[in-house]
């Protein structure tokens, strides 16, 4: 069963991608969706079945890998209750990924490759969760990373798709590269590479001492630090997240799939599945706190003063990480895995919902071209309405009732504060500001879009489609398709510019589109209200699969009714500051902006992240390059050691004429001498 | 009476090559395919005979000739491996020759059956002087290949070429005559035993160091390769870094580490040390060319440094990742110079620039590409991936340090080989003439198809490779167990913490379990 559950999708990528262009669009269509529906069929019963609680994990032997010395491991696929949860997060978002995508995509020549690297990419991401090894897991690892490099530079056409892709795989190296040395640690400390016998075997490690590059450390804090760097790299935390707001160059569903739903959250799954070797190292733990809580706040930030609709979206997914992250620091791995399950509907609920503004508004993506849409695509509204509520947590804790986001989010806030140490406190002031900064630009995004009044004729997009004919696409040439990330220089107009609606109709998406927006919806309301009971409280549902640590979930809700509340007021305090800011009074934003010069083009500009990485790292990287070659190679190596001795020789050459006298007696004389030369030389 | 496998494998080639020397030139590309296919289904004879866990030197011949030299064959598991990689990259060579070789072709192909006889023999030579015959004469074919068939600045990238590996070479055949006479014995299965006393040890070691980081190549003296890789045609590019290169890695196995275990522990700061320098600063150069094959050429030698930090540091990972990366770079870096070579037959340029959007007229191309790509970069569940990872495991055990500084290659290796990648096949098609070129024919899926598929065989399952070569390397890993280095990383043991980091006190008020 869980054979199939894995292995269908990649099946169905091979057909695919195999038949390409041979075969009608719809063929490769059909195969890889009707395979990722099967699985999802097969994953639900799995993850209902653990949702009662006791069920044992099982492995399930596919085939030998490495033997060599004593470090052996084998293909094999585990289930145990964390899978199952991982398993029905990737496979329902992505079969309703591959069913939007039947109408979103309709119009692109490549499809096909488009759907099996959609396939290839859940089959990659499964082969991550059920990983019984590290080395499987980096093996998922490293595949979900060529699929999101693939479908990052999908339309790679675009210089700045294909410079987003490589940047998303180089990044993410660098994070591997941690994941790697941990891997290597981790076999040099316990011998095995199996997850369930390091786990075993960590508590007694707990106070082991190892050296590492010269120094004496922590055994068990170097090993999850390492491993933890891997987890930066995949979740986009801070410091490794300049990729991800460049990964929204790939098509909107792979935006909603692979950077929202499932890859990013495979470094939270990473931390969670080690969670009890994490348990064994204070130090590492307090650096994934403080690094969830920054990143948490940091891409928060960023996010408010974002105008693609995309990457406001996609800095608020970092920020959700960080939630995850900071929860797992406090040792909160139930929550950390609840917001996981959790987000993964909501963000690709908003994810799908931006899609389809975007396919509306005829590619546009730029949130100060919108306007007025709730009544034009009023299922679409809807859809993202839920997820905003979602999102920013909306519920209220005396009536037990709220949307998804208000279950795990509140959890994870509550918990940090539960925790009561320093970095708790720290992570909890910085969630609950987060929280505030959320709803903020959620609202932000929501007013932006559909209240207000139409601002769309400016927008290139919207005037080529008026010009040309709202049922003549533009597809033909894929590279105008979407278009993210304007210039700041760009004269755009500030979000109260009037514009009209230039004459154009902005049009509902087909129902492919919206079946997915809806079962989402589903999701996004009360997916919280009805698994919160198993994830957050119930170590039976998580069976020993994650560290549960029952008394800090006891003290979770023992805190204290403000604590409670704080992020339901923040929550309300973002909704009125966007209602004032985007409804109210739509000059605040530029005079806002313009008092906070400084600090807005500090946020604006991402906090100067990708300039810094510049000039820190691909600067002289090519110039280092360049000097080794040049002054290197060419310059020393060759000049000294082949061309050196080309030209001794020739010089030596024309010196040589002097010895060739010509004369029998001065030959004689040399080889006495090499003789006496040689002579002495083998006897002394 | 068994059949003398091995000779017939050395025989074949060589009849077919003084044959191609007076045919035609049709005729002798069918003579010349035909014999290394014999070969390839007399190595696959070979590899299911082979008794996995059996003595160690199977099919072994042996006939005394004069002075105490020998004509002595035998491989072990690793000999195996690397013949195997030779006779399967050479009908692929052939094929690669196939239409771009119109000059002298019978003469082409004798050169290609004559270097073919040679890499068999050095990898099955069981006699010291047996092999340094095989090892040198290689030389010869190479430097015509190049210097004959080569590309403009064939006669500088010769010269270097001879140059270099021929100052190495030298210092070696000393040595050997040294030990020959020291321990009155060329049979290489009996000097790996032989214990040379530790102080001469240092001087062989420096001696065949000298040859082998040669043909390695390692920085500093790896300058020869870019240019050879440059000037050789496609075919002589592919044996070059496939098989070729293998020699150096190949020595330091056969010769160093069993001969010299005293002076390869004295030494392994020096090789730790180049191979530390090369995997940044040749990965660095790479990023930089403007020249496919000189990208390429560079990117084989930092893989290289990985080869060597995984040999030296003395332990079964070590040496068999070292084996692994030696088989899946010779595979890898054979099947990129050969797509090099299908783009290069299309628009005689090895100028990145002039390429762009090949996945826009050439998607299967693009494809296969991308596999020796990803393969390249080490991504798992492809060849290098298993090699590399083993390596670097094994090389942790004994310093942190060179791990972390040999690792950054995964990184830098993913930025070079990506924008390479982008450069080519991504982007909008800029030139008329390269977004004119068809997509591979028969042929080219012929040549990178069997590739394709042993990189992904080698990497889902490299328990086939592997087998083989357990037993010789747990050999070699106990004869050098006594001069094993200290690790810098060891464990030392402490009492464990009592309770889990983010132990919270159970509350007093009552259990609430019951909630």
């Amino acid at each position: 069963m869980i054979k199939t559950i894995v292995f269908l999708p990649l099946l169905a990528a091979i057909i695919a991608g195999f038949a390409n262009k041979s075969a009608p669009a719809v063929f490769a269509k059909a195969v890889t969706t009707g395979a990722l529906f099967v699985s999802c069929a097969l994953s639900w019963p799995i993850f209902l079945a653990y949702l009662g609680g006791g069920v044992p994990a099982t492995v399930e032997p596919v085939l030998m890998w490495v033997r060599s010395g004593d470090l052996a491991f084998d293909w094999a696929l585990r289930v145990d209750t964390l899978t199952a949860v991982m398993l029905v997060v990737v496979t329902t978002v992505s079969a309703l990924v591959h069913l939007y995508s039947w109408d979103y995509m309709d119009e692109d020549p490549d499809q096909p490759r488009f759907f099996a690297y959609l396939s290839l990419f859940t089959f990659a991401m499964l082969m991550l969760v059920t990983a019984d090894n590290l080395v499987q897991m980096f093996f998922g690892w490293e595949g979900v990373g060529l699929a999101s490099y693939l479908l990052i530079g999908f339309w790679f056409r675009k210089p700045s798709a294909s410079a987003a892709a490589i940047k998303a795989f180089v990044v993410n190296r660098v994070g591997d590269l941690g994941f790697m040395l941990g891997i290597f640690g981790t076999f040099w400390v316990f011998g095995t590479v199996s997850i369930p016998e390091i786990l075993a075997a960590a508590p007694a490690m707990s106070g082991a001492s190892i050296g590492f590059l010269g120094l004496r450390v922590q055994t068990m804090d170097v090993l999850c630090i390492l491993l933890f760097i891997g987890a930066m790299g995949k979740s986009a935390q801070l410091g490794l997240h300049t990729w991800l707001p460049d990964a929204m160059e790939g098509p909107t569903p792979v935006s909603a799939l692979i950077h929202a739903a499932t890859m990013v959250t495979a470094g939270v799954f990473m931390v969670c599945r080690l969670s009890p070797m994490f348990e064994t190292a204070p130090v590492a733990l307090g650096l994934v706190t403080f690094i969830g809580a920054a990143t948490c706040i940091f891409a928060a930030t960023v996010g408010t003063t974002q105008w693609d609709i995309k990457r406001v979206i996609a800095y608020s997914t970092c920020s959700q990480l960080g939630y995850m992250f900071f929860a797992a620091g406090v040792g909160a791995y139930g929550a950390a895995m609840f917001h996981l399950f959790t987000h993964a509907f909501f963000k690709a609920l908003l994810f799908l919902g931006a899609g389809s503004v975007i396919h509306a508004m005829h590619h546009e993506q730029d949130m100060r071209y919108y306007g007025a849409l709730r009544k034009e695509i009023p299922f679409t509204f809807f859809g993202m309405l839920a997820g905003t509520l979602a999102i920013t947590g909306v519920g209220v804790y005396h009536l037990g009732v709220g949307f998804a986001g208000f279950w795990s989010k509140d959890a994870i806030i509550e918990v940090a504060f539960a925790r009561g140490t320093e970095l708790g406190m720290f992570a909890f002031w910085m969630g609950v500001f987060a929280a505030l900064l959320t709803s903020f630009y959620s609202w932000r995004l929501m007013f932006l879009t559909f209240w207000g009044r139409p601002r769309w004729a400016d927008s290139e997009h919207i005037r080529h489609a008026v010009h040309v004919g709202h049922e003549e696409p533009e597809h033909h040439n894929p590279a105008i398709q979407e278009d993210s990330g304007h210039d700041v220089a760009h004269s755009v107009p500030s979000p109260n510019y009037e514009a009209g609606t230039g004459g154009y109709h902005p049009h509902e998406s087909p129902i492919t589109m919206l079946v997915p927006l809806g079962v989402l919806s589903l999701g996004a309301i009360a997916a919280g209200q009805v698994f919160a009971p198993a994830f957050l409280d119930s170590a039976a549902f998580w069976n020993g699969s994650i560290f549960y640590n029952e008394p800090l979930i006891h003290a979770m809700h023992a805190t204290p009714y403000l604590v409670k509340y704080a992020a339901a007021i923040v929550m309300l305090f973002g909704l009125f500051v966007a209602w004032l800011a985007y409804i109210k009074d739509t000059t605040l934003p530029g005079k806002g902006a313009e008092q906070l010069g400084p600090v807005y083009r500090f946020f604006y500009n991402k906090w100067y992240f990708d300039e810094l990485y510049h000039y820190l790292f691909i600067v002289p990287a090519f110039w280092l390059g360049r000097i080794f070659w040049k002054f290197g190679d060419v310059g020393t190596i060759d000049r000294f050691g082949p061309n050196g001795i080309a030209w001794v020789v020739e010089k030596g050459s024309v010196g040589a004429h002097r010895f060739q006298t010509g004369y029998l007696y001065s030959y004689a004389l040399v080889m006495l001498l090499g003789l006496v030369a040689a002579i002495t030389w083998v006897l002394f | 009476m068994e059949l003398p496998i091995l000779s017939i494998m050395l025989a074949v080639p060589l009849v077919a090559a003084i044959a191609c020397l007076f045919l035609p030139g049709s005729t002798a590309r069918m003579v010349a395919l035909a014999a290394t296919l014999i070969d390839l289904a007399l190595g696959i004879m070979l590899w299911l005979n082979f008794d996995i866990g059996g003595a160690q030197w199977q099919f072994t011949e042996r006939a005394a000739l004069f002075a105490g030299f020998q004509y002595a064959l035998g491989i072990d598991g690793i000999a195996l491996l690397l013949i195997m990689l030779s006779v399967f990259l050479m009908p692929i060579c052939i094929l690669a020759s196939w239409d771009s070789i119109t000059r002298r072709v019978g003469e082409y192909m004798a050169a290609f059956l004559l270097m073919e006889v040679l890499m068999i023999g050095v990898f099955a030579a069981q006699d010291l002087f047996l092999f340094y015959i095989f090892f040198e004469a290689g030389l010869i074919p190479m430097y015509l290949i190049i210097g004959v068939w080569g590309g403009d600045n064939r006669i500088y990238a010769s010269y270097k070429f001879f140059l270099y590996t021929l100052l190495g070479s030298v210092l070696m055949l000393i040595a050997m005559l040294w030990m020959a006479n020291a321990a009155g014995t060329t049979d290489i299965p009996t000097l790996m035993q032989y214990d040379f006393p530790a102080g001469a040890q240092i001087w062989l070691w420096l001696a065949f160091f000298a040859s082998f980081a040669v043909k390695m190549p390692m920085w500093p003296v790896h300058t020869w390769l870019p240019d050879a890789h440059v000037q050789a045609p496609t075919a002589g590019s592919v044996i070059l870094a496939g098989v070729l290169l293998k020699l150096g890695g190949y020595g330091f196995i056969r010769f160093s580490l069993p001969m010299f275990p005293d002076a390869s522990a004295e030494l392994a700061w020096l090789v730790f040390a180049l191979s530390m320098i090369a995997v940044i600063y040749t990965s660095l150069v790479a990023l930089v060319q403007a020249d496919m094959k000189k990208l390429i050429a560079y990117s084989s030698v930092a893989h290289m440094a990985i080869v060597t930090v995984g040999l030296f540091a003395f332990n079964a990972q070590g040496l068999e990742g070292a084996m692994m990366v030696m088989l899946g770079h010779g595979l890898v870096s054979g099947a990129l110079f050969l797509c090099v070579g299908v783009i290069y037959d299309r628009l005689h340029t090895r100028e990145i620039a002039r390429y762009g959007g090949l996945s826009i007229n050439m998607p299967r191309y693009a494809l296969l590409f991308l596999l020796f790509t990803m393969a390249s970069i080490g991504l798992p569940g492809t060849s290098n991936f298993v090699g590399e990872f083993l390596a670097l495991a094994g090389i942790y055990e004994v310093s942190t340090f060179v791990t972390l500084v040999c690792t950054t290659g995964i990184i830098l290796g993913a930025a070079y080989m990506l924008f390479l990648y982008r450069r080519v096949a991504f982007g909008e098609q800029r030139n008329a003439d390269a977004a004119r070129m068809p997509d591979l024919n028969l042929r080219e899926w012929a040549m990178l198809g069997p590739l394709a598929a042993a990189v992904l065989w080698m990497g889902i399952y490299p328990e086939s490779f592997l087998a083989p070569m357990r037993g010789d390397i747990a050999m070699l890993e106990a004869r050098l167990a006594p001069v094993a280095p200290q690790y810098d990383s060891a464990l030392t043991a402490g009492t464990p913490r009592e309770h889990a980091a983010n132990y919270v006190a159970a509350e007093e008020h009552g259990p609430e379990g019951a909630h």
